[in-house]
Formats: C-alpha cells, structure tokens, sequence
C-alpha cells in the first residue's frame, strides 16, 4: 500500500475541514473526489507533510509521515498545486529550482517533454504563458524532482477544454512511460475515470466509499458532479 | 572627533512662541475639515510631557556619569522600540522578540564600533543621544522591513507553498520576500541620505549650526551619524528579517497559516 489514512482529524481557522478520515491509496494511479470545500485538496496536503492533522496519521509505504525528513519526503512525494505559481524567470529556472536545492542533476528538456511541452519553451519567460502552459511547467518542476509519487491537486480546473485534454493525455501518457504513482484530486468523477485505477471519494471532510475505479464510478458520476456544481 | 561644547540658553517663554506655528496648524486643519485638531494637541502635550521628562533623565545620567544608568536607558528605549514597532508589523507572528533581538543588536554593534573606532568616546554625553538616534531609526527600519514581510507572505502563501512543496526550506520559500523587505526598510534612509544637503538639513546638523558650533564641525558631526545610521538600519532590518521569517513556518517547513485551498 503507498498511502494508509487513519482517523485523521484537521481544523483550519477552528473549522473541522477533515473528520476521522481513512483511507487507503495503493501504488499506481488514484484520484480522491468530492465536491469543492469536501476536503480533498486538504487531504492531499496531508500526504506530503505540507500540513499535518491535528489528530490521526498518515503511514507511507509503512512510515508514518512525520518520522519521515519533510524535506526528502517532499522530493519524493511532490505536489502539484491546482495554480500555476511559479517563479519569477525562465521555464529553465523554474524546472531547475528543485534539483539545485539539493544539488540534483537534472535534464530539463526531457523533463518539459514529459510534461507535454516543447522544449522549446525552456528559455521563455515563465510569466508570459498561458495559465495551461503554466500548468505544464508546475508538473515539469515536479517532475525534475524525479519523484516516487505525484500529488495532482486538481490539475485541469483552471483549464479549457483543450488545454484540459492536453493535460490529461500528459498525465496518461506519465502512467504508461514511468513507474510513478499518481494522486489526482477532483470534483469530475468522469476525470477521475479518466486517470485513475483507484478511487477514493469524500465529502464533507470523511469518506464515503472507496474501492477499484471500474466499481465506485459505475451509475454514481451525476450525484458527484452535481454536489461540485452547487458548491462552486 | 570631539566637537567642542557649545551651549545656548532657550527660555520657556521661546519655546511657548513657538506654538504659533502650532496654532497655524490646528487652524488649518479645522478649516479644510482634516479633523486633526484633538491630535494635534495630544502631540503639543505629549512633546511637551515626554521630552522634558527625557530632558531630566538626561541630566541625571550627565550628572552621575554612570555607563550602568546609560545601559538602562538605552534597554527601555530597545523595549519600548519594539513594542511600538510590533504593532506596526501586526500580520508577522510573535514579532516582539525579532524586534527586541534586532534593536538591541544594532544598539551594541554601532555603539559598539563608534567607541571602538575612536570616532565618539565612551561617555553618557555621546552615548545616550546617538543611541536615542540608532534606536529610532533602526525600529522605524525594522518596522517597515516586517510590515512589508508580513503583507508579501499573506499575499504570497500559494506560491512559497508551490516552492515548499518542491523541498524548499521555509528559509529559501521566503528569501525573494527577504530582498524586497530589507530594501523597503532601507530604502527611507538611504533616499534621505542621497538628498541631505539638497532638499534639507538634517536635525543634528540644524541643531548644532544654532547652538554656535563652527558649520564644518556640524557637517563632520552630520555625516558620521549618517553614516551610523545607515550601518545600524541595515543592521536592524536585515536581523528583524532573518529572526521574523521562522515565525510564519512551523519547525517542520509548513505555513502557519497556508493559502486557502
């Protein structure tokens, strides 16, 4: 098992966003889905210590989270934010950013490729590209980490249908050309089919079910998205 | 370099004459409806209260020629800097202490220097107003450098996270802010100093010219504590920074408070 959940409680700014979850994430591809404010993004946090619970904890690959370097755990298990946030300089730089830390070596174009960019788009102005080119050059940044596992926080929402695509058919074809597992969280259960094999769904900061992908997304896709619609 | 003393005698009858201009000001703020008549008046008191109290305290540590008597003044001007200065840097967690640490070590490094240097010696009469000078400027510095951390961080959190995320440490997340916040809290000063003698006169260099002190002395007396000044701002700003910015971080490199998801 990758990830293992158990009873986590967290609080932000004394609101309960996360109530005696678990969950299990295996090796592979998962997506985590819910509508807006469910807590799903909270979750993702969780996993690579960005934020720790209040209460609970969070076991990967057998080790608790917190006995783990969050340093090292963050390169291994790197985060994607649902916006582009970027920093100031080149695509370059950017993809550079996370090797130089640790003094990694790193091939920057092979890095743009997988994330479906034209390497290319290396010495270009980071600030100058679209939102869904952004969007690519967070996941290359990511990906020059070498990492374990891919944390994807809702990565198409501030996408158009294109660029949504675009990005989606990056992430498919990640699966199939490199052993790193993904989590993918969504409010669109038909993304969620789309990306992964696991399934994870919550609401109102708890679990309600979990299981193969094929099982959970059966007839229960338009209850899902319609909650998304009502709380956005 | 030592100015020799020169001394004028100002009457309470002066200073009182002086409050015409006061009065100007009072005029003209009810006549264009700036509502600053009360404040005004509770700045002419407070003054009045504050600096002929200090003006006392002062005589006293002359008269004794105590460095312990000077050392406690100066650690109640440190205090009161930076719980005057947190209040301006409100959205920085815990910024007493940043603040405390930075002025006192501003204080003791350019006393420090200045003794040490030979440039004032070591006696309350230069101790305790170059020290009132440094203290001042370094928690309008510190302030200002910690106001404009805090407002970056808050605005920002999304994309230090984005960087924390990649195994940043909270230290290298923020250090893009730590270049604008210590610009800012310099920035004041060294403007001021590029422009003294152009656009204005500094105080000391006013004070001196009208006490009778030869216009060479109080420009020589002028630029050293320019210079001070400048050395102990960098100072304050840069250890406020360095000391503050844990603060928004727990030990473990996550934002206390993280952009809303």
């Amino acid at each position: 098992m990758l990830f293992e959940i158990e009873n986590i409680s967290y609080s932000r700014s004394g609101k309960l966003a996360l109530h005696d979850l678990s969950a299990r994430l295996p090796v592979g591809a998962s997506s985590v889905v819910g509508p807006s404010g469910s807590g799903k993004s909270t979750l993702l946090r969780l996993l690579n210590r960005l934020a720790d619970p209040d209460a609970g904890r969070v076991v990967y690959e057998g080790v608790d989270v917190r006995e783990r370097d969050p340093l090292e755990l963050r390169r291994e298990v790197s985060l994607v934010p649902q916006l582009p946030a970027l920093i100031d300089g080149t695509v370059h730089d950017n993809v550079a950013y996370g090797p130089r830390l640790v003094g990694h070596s790193f091939d920057a174009r092979s890095c743009l490729e997988l994330a479906g960019l034209d390497p290319a788009f290396e010495e270009r102005d980071a600030a100058k590209l679209s939102v869904g080119e952004q969007q690519r050059v967070m996941l290359a940044r990511a990906l020059a980490l070498d990492p374990r596992v891919l944390l994807l926080d809702e990565p198409t929402s501030a996408l158009d249908r294109v660029a949504r695509d675009a990005v989606e058919t990056t992430l498919q074809g990640l699966r199939a050309r490199t052993a790193i597992s993904t989590v993918v969280v969504t409010h669109d259960m038909d993304q969620a089919r789309r990306l992964a094999d696991y399934v994870v769904r919550i609401d109102g900061g708890t679990v309600e079910a979990q299981g193969a992908a094929d099982e959970m997304l059966g007839d229960e896709t338009e209850p899902v998205i319609a909650a998304a619609e009502d709380a956005s | 370099m030592i100015v020799a003393a020169s001394s004028i005698h100002v009457t309470l009858g002066e200073v009182a004459a002086a409050l015409a201009l006061v009065a100007i000001a009072a005029i003209a703020s009810r006549a264009w409806h700036a509502d600053l008549e009360e404040d005004i008046g509770i700045a002419v008191v407070r003054s009045l209260i504050q600096l002929t109290a200090i003006g006392y305290v002062i005589t006293l540590i002359f008269d004794e020629d105590s460095a312990l008597l000077v050392l406690a003044l100066i650690t109640v001007m440190v205090v009161f800097g930076a719980f005057t200065a947190r209040h301006r840097a409100s959205q920085v967690p815990n910024a007493f202490w940043p603040l405390f640490v930075s002025l006192a070590v501003a204080a003791a490094a350019t006393l420090g220097l200045v003794i040490a240097l030979g440039i004032f010696p070591a006696t309350p009469r230069y101790l305790v107003p170059v020290g009132g000078m440094v203290i001042g400027n370094s928690m309008t510095s510190a302030a200002v450098a910690l106001n404009r951390l805090g407002e970056d961080v808050h605005e920002q959190a999304r994309k230090i996270e984005a960087t924390l995320a990649l195994g940043a440490t909270s230290s290298q997340a923020v250090t893009p802010l730590v270049r604008r916040s210590l610009r800012s809290g310099m920035i004041t000063l060294v403007d001021s100093t590029k422009t003294t003698g152009l656009i204005f006169f500094p105080g000391t260099m006013v004070g001196m010219l009208l006490a009778g002190a030869d216009p060479t002395d109080a420009v020589r007396l002028q630029l050293i504590l320019l210079y001070v000044l400048l050395g102990a701002v960098s100072i304050a700003a840069l250890m406020a920074i360095t000391l503050a910015r844990r603060n928004f971080f727990t030990p473990a490199h996550q934002l206390r408070e993280p952009p809303v998801p």
